[in-house]
């Protein structure tokens, strides 16, 4: 009989997880794009550190919540993974000639790319944390902190990144690739969950891609701002 | 579409001697086709044909050739039941193709659909997932009263728009994954709109999701090109119920 734990053992239980895995992970993707918009408070930055300070004193809180966002993205790729490799499985010979019907077909260059997209974004979140949360590519920078003593200087080094074209460009590409992913995620997500409405389906696409480009202009804005601009606020 | 009334085309048909032969395209040209043939009508010319040449004629699968019995499978130019949405093979005419076209034809391809011989796939899968839950239990005797269940005209006319699947199975056929999560989830969605399929509710969705797995059909990813294809024109929205179905039944 089915249970939670063989939730993996069938094509409906990994949809649904990878619907769940997917909405925790636009959830945090809206909290962190929350976070990053504080760069533009005009203050050189000051806002951004002290939020990052302050998700810095959650301590375990903190912990607990990065274990859960690996635990995440990891369910998430594995079944992405595993579905591809199904494919072959399921079809061993393919068509010689083979096109799509079109009409309400969801069979975008966007779903066709889903598992090269979403390597690319779990490749890229791995060097962007090494970037910014272990100063693998850049010295860490310290500033004062308006309550007294230092803190490290977040947006500095966001800035001093975003200054380089390089960085700038392949965060802008990826931010992109983000929102192709989430072109056909959203909505996959909203049918992977029960959106059982006939009439809601074609809705449910229109509402996906533009929660989708909303959050990719959102991330991709910093970056190509603080380029053009020479700088933060 | 044509203007021409008749029409030269030139097929590129799937050969294939029985389950484990290699098979290939067979390259044939017909002239003189009406264009107010049907598919299967101007197949049957090109049977007619190899007879008379003392050749073995193409084996493709069709019953009733009216759209209901979801017997002809065919792979028309890349898409299962061919280029015209909501239509059958056995109802496709001829006028949608135009003159000296090149036509591919190819079975369903599905691991879970093995060939029997050229044209003609073994659909069984779909009896078996159709066994493991498909079904409802009602009294026997004499025919309850009109009326003595009631079923609003809403829920009713969301079950018919399910139930009219004839499993075909294009939704496979078209699916690059090769799921049958459309049909399955047609199968389910019917049954869940109506009073007659509750006492089997959670068993029913957990059976026939897993004998579909135990098929070998792939997982869906939402591409959604089943219901673009399907003869019948069922919404993907049969899918999201069949998995809202299935975490109810968890519970």
């Amino acid at each position: 009989m089915a249970s939670f734990s063989n939730l993996l053992q069938t094509t409906v239980g990994r949809k649904i997880l990878t619907g769940v895995t997917g909405i925790f992970l636009i959830l945090f993707l809206v909290a962190h794009l929350a976070g990053n918009l504080t760069l533009f408070a005009g203050d050189g930055g000051e806002a951004f550190n002290l939020y990052a300070v302050f998700l810095h004193d959650l301590g375990p809180l903190l912990w607990i919540a990065e274990l859960g966002l690996i635990i995440l993205f990891g369910l998430h790729a594995y079944i992405g993974i595993k579905i591809y490799l199904g494919k072959k499985k399921a079809r061993p010979v393919d068509y010689t000639y083979y096109q799509s019907q079109g009409g309400p077909s969801k069979q975008t260059f966007a779903s066709k790319t889903m598992l090269i997209s979403g390597m690319v974004i779990l490749l890229f979140v791995i060097l962007h944390v090494l970037h910014f949360k272990y100063n693998f590519f850049m010295p860490q920078m310290m500033v004062d902190n308006p309550a007294g003593g230092q803190m490290i200087d977040l947006a500095g080094h966001v800035e001093q990144a975003f200054l380089n074209p390089w960085i700038m460009l392949a965060y802008t590409a990826v931010m992109l690739l983000i929102g192709l992913h989430l072109k056909h995620g959203v909505w996959s997500a909203f049918i992977s969950l029960g959106a059982k409405n006939p009439k809601l389906v074609p809705v449910l696409y229109t509402v996906g891609g533009i929660v989708a480009a909303l959050l990719a202009v959102g991330f991709l804005i910093i970056p190509v701002f603080i380029f053009f601009n020479g700088g933060l606020l | 579409m044509s203007t021409h009334d008749l029409i030269t085309v030139h097929l590129k048909v799937w050969r294939q001697n029985g389950p484990n032969d290699r098979g290939h395209f067979e390259d044939y040209t017909l002239k003189d086709i009406t264009t107010h043939m049907s598919f299967l009508e101007m197949l049957d010319v090109l049977n007619e044909n190899l007879m008379k040449e003392k050749k073995t004629p193409v084996e493709f699968d069709h019953d009733c050739r009216e759209g209901i019995c979801g017997s002809c499978n065919l792979v028309i130019n890349g898409i299962p039941h061919g280029p015209q949405m909501r239509t059958a093979a056995c109802q496709l005419h001829m006028r949608h193709f135009k003159d000296n076209e090149t036509i591919t034809i190819e079975p369903w391809r599905a691991k879970a659909f093995p060939i029997i011989k050229d044209l003609v796939v073994d659909r069984n899968a779909f009896d078996r997932i159709m066994e493991a839950g498909g079904y409802v239990t009602m009294a026997t005797g004499n025919a309850p009263d009109a009326n003595a269940v009631p079923i609003s005209k809403v829920e009713a006319d969301s079950a018919m728009d399910y139930a009219v699947c004839i499993g075909c199975g294009a939704c496979v056929a078209s699916c690059p994954n090769s799921s049958a999560s459309l049909f399955t989830g047609a199968k389910i969605a019917q049954l869940a709109k109506l009073p007659q399929g509750a006492p089997e509710r959670k068993k029913r969705v957990i059976a026939m999701v897993e004998q579909m797995e135990k098929e070998g059909f792939g997982d869906c990813s939402n591409y959604g090109e089943c219901e673009a294809v399907c003869p019948v024109g069922i919404s993907i929205s049969a899918i999201a119920t069949m998995r809202t179905e299935y975490v109810k039944a968890l519970f």
